[in-house]
């Protein structure tokens, strides 16, 4: 089962497993499931609707924290309320940092969906690369935000935005961490794959969730 | 890893099942013996016994905190509380029995039931199940810790500021109820995410959307609205407590802060808060009148469709209970439509529980008996609702008992009655003994009729303009004779509640023994022996209708081939139950037990220091890795079972 790697490949073995997917079969008071898979992938895993829960939860916290933000402008004279907006440079590097490292891991999550162990260490180390990188440029942004938390309501916000999406890059690198751990010192099995696919779809979460808070924090206040 | 066909040498169950399948399955979905064993368990069954427990704790002390504020205004100037301790005694029972009573139970009943009825032998991520139990155990314990020591919160349950704010509520109490906040939101949200997957993928085969029971469709609505109305009061509370600690503005009108963020913040919340404690409730009723009329339930299509319905309007209320603030009018006219509008969807499952028993044979048994009552109070609560939710009279009563009056109409007449039915019918699936009828219908009347004592004569009180809040009166208001008669109702209901306590202990020992199926019920949770055993379902059902243990049951019946020397269970399509894969599930751990001990210590520590959410997060990060690390031995069993996909 565990293909080579190009594309084409991959879509004729999706292909193959869509064909001849195991079924479970009748026989006589039984319905005998012993030919089905012990592990799926995305919406057939449990892992999947769990990720999606967590997503729409932290969404949905973002967004409410977005709204608050308008809620807050809209009741202010000046917006930033007494201190310049925060520097464009940091936030921008950073959100093409955070859109490319969209690559490596859609690579990682192809590589876990053909079973591939080493395509996986690979990817998933390129993508600890990238957080590493992102981590880092995060306490740039935060340095050049030029408002403190306690400045005014504005700071406040900004703070609590920004703050917010760090504490999932944080997150979603520890666990990146160890996934690849346990990819280099086992042990190993179906399940795995599927918890780095999920990972991914988790980081694609992380990373397109900051493109609105993006807009938010570095253009709301030059609007 | 090597790609392995079906291996042979792993025991799976066959069709029935024989004699070493059901032995080596109990042994297999067994919780560990021993107090580690304990503190390791994740079977459904344990954690939902433990919630089940735990909320009524709650409920009790909650209780309590209330009968000492009839106390304390059964007569006029009375000195008995003063007012600092008052102020603490209905903040802690209005957080009790919301945040620690009234949400979580409905999810511990749940996470009991949710797998029996599906046809399953396990929630989705039992860990994190446990772990969310834990969770809310410690907040609550910490809640009511600080409480003993005289830091309890005093700015209301829902404490809006600036009262609750860093000028007005110096100290620590505001923060403790900023953080138990914390705790229970994160063990609902958890809970929510465990219960839409598990009805979402582990239904037995042939449940299709259309067949899930009620109660459970019921459950998967709020699931929905938790995911999408706690997140708010999370954040809200969050912000509150770094307004208290770390000096940030957003509530601070003199910084740009607004007060009103948080009661919008709250009340997106708080509104929702009322249907994912009344939807569950709708739920237990479902299930009660279709066993006690003996027929399902008239209308199941229309009933699905008005909970949907419900949770989408929930949605859309919340600035009624902001009439009182200087919000733009039309605002107001658009909230009092929407308001009216959810009369629709509930009088629809109304008008189907009617023709139900209309045309059902009605067993008259005190879960029946409770749901009778459910009608008649939320009734009431209903009308004095649609009342309120008109912008002049509410600013009439606002902050009065009227106010008080409603919401325990609602929230008793709505949930607990249902709730407490819910106990006496499902109480033998939970212990394998029936409650005492007896002392069950004593239970039902005193509380129905304590109850309406105790409540209907604050209407008049609200009306007469007593304040709620107050801690005493003055003989000259004319407010002494309903308030007597008040605290004579709540007495009446301590006296019940306790019938009630002294029945689930006694019935533990001399009830009658049940047998799988005491009621005639029609759902599967009602096919397994009473208590289950630890894997539910010695083979998995297959689901030909609505109501399996009415239906005949066509071939298969059950399914075949699982593991039952590895706890292995059956994934099936979400709509329409077709069998998808098998997948291993984890076995139990310490760990979830540890990690939530660890972000008590963050949540507590954070209050004392902000470094706390740094340091903290060592242990907690320790602890969650710790627990998802897979173990040799159980990596072995998962091998041995891989086929993949």
């Amino acid at each position: 089962m565990i293909e080579n790697g190009s594309q084409s490949t991959h879509a004729a073995a999706m292909a193959r497993r869509e064909a001849s997917a195991p079924a479970a079969r009748a026989v006589g008071k039984a319905l005998d499931v012993t030919e089905l898979p012990s592990f799926a992938f995305s919406h057939r895993s449990l892992m999947w609707w769990g990720t999606l829960g967590l997503m729409a939860i932290e969404g949905m916290v973002f967004a409410l924290a977005i709204i608050s933000y308008f809620y807050l402008r809209t009741h202010a004279d000046r917006w930033p309320m007494s201190t310049p907006p925060p520097a464009l440079l940091w936030g921008t590097l950073n959100t093409i940092v955070l859109v490319a490292s969209m690559l490596p891991n859609h690579l990682a999550k192809r590589a876990a969906e053909r079973l591939d162990r080493r395509g996986v260490q690979l990817w998933i180390s390129v993508c600890l690369g990238a957080a590493v990188l992102f981590l880092v440029i995060r306490a740039f942004e935060f340095a050049h935000l030029n408002c403190r938390w306690d400045t005014d309501a504005y700071g406040s916000i900004v703070w609590l935005l920004l703050g917010l999406h760090t504490f999932h890059l944080v997150t979603d690198t520890w666990d990146t961490g160890v996934l690849l751990t346990l990819f280099f010192t086992g042990p190993l099995e179906g399940k795995r794959y599927v918890d780095v696919s999920e990972n991914a779809l988790y980081w694609y979460f992380v990373v397109l969730s900051w493109l609105p808070i993006y807009a938010v924090v570095y253009l709301g206040p030059r609007g | 890893m090597t790609a392995s066909a079906t291996t042979p040498n792993v025991p799976r169950n066959a069709v029935p099942p024989t004699a070493d399948d059901v032995l080596a399955l109990e042994r297999t979905w067994r919780d560990p013996p021993g107090w580690i064993g304990w503190l390791s368990a994740i079977n459904h069954k344990a954690i939902g016994k433990r919630f089940i427990v735990a909320a009524f704790g709650f409920f009790v002390a909650g209780g309590i905190l209330a009968a000492l504020m009839r106390l304390q205004l059964a007569r006029p100037d009375s000195k008995l509380i003063g007012p600092d301790l008052y102020n603490q005694l209905f903040t802690m029972h209005g957080t009790t029995m919301m945040f620690l009573f009234a949400v979580p139970v409905m999810q511990a009943v749940s996470v009991y039931l949710v797998p029996l009825m599906l046809g399953t032998r396990s929630v989705a991520f039992p860990r994190m199940n446990a772990f969310a139990f834990w969770i809310f155990l410690f907040g609550g314990l910490v809640l009511y810790g600080a409480f003993i020591l005289d830091i309890g919160p005093d700015a209301g349950w829902f404490s809006y500021v600036p009262l609750a704010g860093p000028d007005y509520s110096p100290g620590k109490r505001v923060d403790f109820w900023a953080q138990l906040i914390t705790f229970t939101e994160l063990s609902g949200l958890l809970e929510a995410v465990v219960l839409v997957t598990t009805v979402f993928k582990l239904r037995a085969p042939g449940m299709t959307l259309n067949r899930i029971p009620l109660f459970v469709w019921a459950m998967l609505v709020t699931a929905f609205m938790v995911m999408f109305a706690m997140p708010s009061v999370m954040l809200a509370s969050t912000v509150l407590i770094t307004d208290r600690l770390v000096g940030t503005h957003f509530y601070n009108p003199a910084e740009g802060g607004d007060v009103l963020l948080w009661q919008h913040l709250f009340w997106f919340f708080g509104h929702p808060e009322v249907y994912f404690i009344f939807i569950p409730g709708l739920g237990f009723i479902s299930s009660i009148v279709a066993t006690f009329s003996r027929r399902p339930i008239f209308g199941y299509s229309a009933m699905v469709l008005s909970l949907i319905a419900t949770a989408f309007l929930a949605f859309g209320l919340w600035v009624h209970h902001m009439f009182a603030t200087n919000l733009p009018e039309l605002g107001k006219s658009f909230f009092t439509a929407a308001s009216m509008m959810i009369a629709i969807p509930s009088a629809v499952q109304i008008f189907c529980w009617i023709a139900t028993l209309w045309t059902g044979k009605l067993n008259f048994k005190t879960p029946l008996l409770f749901v009778l009552a459910f009608f008649f109070i939320l009734v009431l609560g209903g009308m004095t609702g649609l009342m309120l939710a008109s912008v002049p009279l509410d600013l009439q009563v606002h902050d009065t008992y009227f106010v008080v009056a409603h919401l325990h109409y609602v929230l008793i007449g709505g949930a607990v009655f249902p709730l407490f039915g819910a106990i006496y019918y499902w109480y033998p699936k939970f212990t394998g003994r029936l409650m005492s009828e007896r002392l069950g219908r004593w239970n039902f009347w005193l509380f129905f009729i304590g109850f309406n004592v105790a409540f209907f004569p604050m209407h008049l009180l609200g009306l007469q303009g007593m304040p709620r809040r107050v801690y005493t009166y003055g003989s000259e208001m004319g407010w002494s004779g309903l308030n007597a008669l008040s605290s004579l109702g709540a007495l009446v209901i301590a006296i019940s509640v306790l019938l009630f306590v002294i029945n689930v202990f006694a019935s533990l020992r001399r009830g009658e023994r049940a047998a799988a199926d005491p009621w005639g019920g029609g759902t599967l949770e009602w096919s397994v022996a009473s208590p289950p055993p630890a894997c539910n379902f010695e083979a998995i059902p297959v689901v030909h209708g609505r109501d399996p243990m009415w239906e005949p049951q066509p071939e298969p019946t059950h399914v075949a081939g699982l593991a039952t020397t590895s706890r292995e269970l059956l994934m099936t399509t979400v709509l329409d139950a077709v069998p998808d894969s098998r997948e291993s599930f984890p076995e139990p751990t310490i760990w979830p037990f540890v990690g939530a001990l660890a972000t008590t210590v963050l949540f507590v520590g954070s209050i004392f220091t902000p470094w706390a959410v740094v340091w903290g997060s060592v242990p907690v990060a320790i602890a969650l890795t710790a627990w998802f690390w897979p173990r040799r031995h159980e990596n072995r069993a998962h091998l041995a079972l891989e086929q993949q996909p």
